[in-house]
């Protein structure tokens, strides 16, 4: 569905992506994931056939996005980030024009738009002006111009930023939906969304793919997975520590105190979940415990690990 | 050519949507009907064989709106695009740049025209409360020629040099995000290119040469014979050919920009 070799975009003296290769397959989800400034954007602008690439290749639904640009924008529905659209529109009207425009046959145009107001949960606000809309509504309105005219590749820029947990749900929700009928390309700062929604990630950083798997192996490669917390009223720490330490799949401990409580950072071998052998533990020691947990990665944790030289 | 009438209706139906659109169409109508009550109060003091055509439409009150006019219908065109950020979902779209160009172009032109509309009816009005011809000073016999001539002669030139200085307009467009910034630019290049007509008012037969030369700049020379019913085709050309020459640049500006920013 997607093909990109050597993509390189070059703004003067600053490369904002360097040379990055990656294939993507028919009803996959991607997630493009990395910083600001990492080359996200600028890539899916190349790819939707906004920007032109100062060197590389790039292939949708098997046409040249640059040599071959207008057949290939008719598969690709883009949704730019900070979703801009005509506020001066009603968002029917906003949608009949998108639709249109993008080569919707006239007499299909009427069922599509009731179609992707009904999937984006828009019938209520149809008649309004786009101006008077909330943010999460906007930004549902930008999906359904992305896929008002059933592109087989959809390309979202930051789809859930700067909504309220209730609208990223929302939005979440409605993308996970739509992988039946497209190939998503989906860019973010937020690690859960990934993992909630892709089939596989991209990490890139400083315009270079870094990492290019699934969330799950991902984490696996970086370890992550393997530090649980504990939290426990113990009468000696120190002991406490060393007796962890010997449990199966330990293999070190690091501790901090809150008061009476010590906070045990467990690093595991990778692949073992020494969770419920902990807790038997702490049971037989008979230690109060406040918090037995995994915590979860975040972007900072798998970026600090990526980016600092690891080879994957 | 189905996408350019999408994108034309887009451009004319944004237009109206914002209220300096009826701003713009109000002050114009304002400063036209006193130009036409000047024409007529001209013609009551001065007997001669002006037509009520010719004395509207080369006054100091004609020329004033006339060059004020276009910064106003071109400063959004590609400005407020490139600023909301919508360029990048109309870009996205199977569309032609030189489309959305032209489409954006006659968008402008459009409402230009639009607000020509009403001073037909100022000639018709004269007719009708004097019972003299606007165009000539008889219906009849040879003068019906003269009559559609200087009609024809004023309204065409009216057309021509809107083509040019919306195509100004547009390209000042193209080249800010800013709709301040762009009307200026416009603003100033249309001065420019009407003082430079003026040059061969200033210098009185001193070359023939310089007189020759500003001639084809000269927008109150053009629009003083067009008026009359004479319709030279050297204007013509000159119009034509510099709007084509405008829209030519605006199209590379607008690609130029996109791909560097």
């Amino acid at each position: 569905m997607v093909k990109v070799e050597n993509l390189t975009k070059k703004f003067g003296a600053t490369t904002a992506v360097d040379g990055i290769s990656f294939e993507v397959q028919k009803g996959e989800i991607v997630g493009f994931l990395g910083p600001n400034g990492a080359g996200k954007s600028t890539t899916m602008k190349m790819l939707a056939g906004f920007l032109p690439p100062t060197s590389g290749h790039a292939e949708v639904a098997g046409y040249d996005v640059f040599t071959d640009s207008l057949r290939a924008r008719e598969h690709i529905g883009y949704m730019p980030e900070n979703v801009p659209m005509y506020t001066d529109m009603r968002v029917s009207e906003f949608l009949r024009y998108r639709g249109a425009l993008k080569g919707v046959p006239r007499r299909r145009l009427r069922e599509r738009i009731s179609d992707v107001l009904e999937l984006c949960g828009l019938e209520d606000v149809e008649k309004k002006l786009i101006s008077r809309l909330s943010k999460g509504y906007r930004q549902r309105v930008g999906l359904a111009d992305a896929m008002v005219h059933e592109p087989d590749l959809l390309i979202l820029d930051e789809p859930t930023i700067g909504l309220d947990p209730n609208q990223i749900r929302l939005v979440r929700d409605l993308i996970r939906n739509l992988r039946r009928h497209h190939t998503i390309l989906i860019s973010t700062h937020i690690l859960p969304e990934v993992e909630m929604l892709c089939s596989r990630v991209i990490i890139i950083n400083k315009g270079r793919i870094e990492a290019l798997d699934t969330p799950q192996n991902l984490r696996a490669r970086l370890g992550q997975e393997a530090q649980v917390l504990l939290d426990a009223r113990v009468p000696d720490a120190r002991a406490a520590a060393s007796d962890l330490r010997k449990l199966e799949g330990v293999q070190t401990v690091s501790i901090r105190t809150d008061g009476p409580w010590s906070i045990f950072k467990i690093q595991c071998t990778p692949g073992h979940d020494p969770r419920e052998t902990i807790f038997q533990f702490a049971v037989e020691k008979s230690w109060p415990v406040r918090e037995l947990s995994r915590p979860p990665i975040t972007l900072e944790q798998v970026f600090a690990e990526v980016t600092n030289g690891e080879e994957i | 050519m189905v996408r350019f009438f999408i994108l034309f209706r887009r451009e004319v139906a944004s237009t109206f949507h914002q209220p300096i659109a009826y701003i713009v169409l109000f002050f114009f109508l304002v400063i036209t009907g006193f130009n036409f009550h000047a024409g007529i109060t001209m013609l009551n003091n001065a007997r001669g064989t002006t037509t009520v055509v010719e004395a509207f439409f080369n006054t100091m009150y004609f020329w004033f709106p006339f060059l004020l006019v276009f910064p106003f219908t071109t400063m959004r065109v590609f400005a407020e695009e490139s600023k909301m950020g919508t360029i990048e979902t109309l870009m996205t779209a199977p569309v032609r740049d030189s489309q959305v160009v032209l489409a954006k172009y006659a968008g402008a032109l459009f409402f230009y025209l639009v607000l020509w509309v009403p001073s037909l009816l100022y000639f018709v009005t004269f007719q009708l409360v004097t019972g003299l011809s606007a165009g000539g000073t008889s219906y009849t016999g040879a003068y019906i020629g003269a009559y559609i001539g200087v009609f024809l002669g004023a309204y065409s030139m009216l057309i021509l040099m809107g083509m040019l200085y919306t195509a100004i307009g547009c390209l000042a467009s193209a080249l800010t995000d800013n709709q301040i910034v762009a009307a200026m630019i416009s603003f100033a290049a249309i001065l420019a290119l009407f003082f430079l007509g003026l040059l061969s008012f200033i210098m009185p037969a001193s070359s023939d040469f310089l007189r020759d030369i500003t001639y084809y700049f000269s927008p109150i020379e053009h629009m003083m014979d067009f008026s009359r019913g004479i319709v030279d085709s050297r204007p013509v050309v000159f119009y034509i050919s510099s709007t084509l020459l405008v829209l030519f640049a605006t199209l590379h500006v607008f690609q130029y920009r996109r791909w560097k920013s």
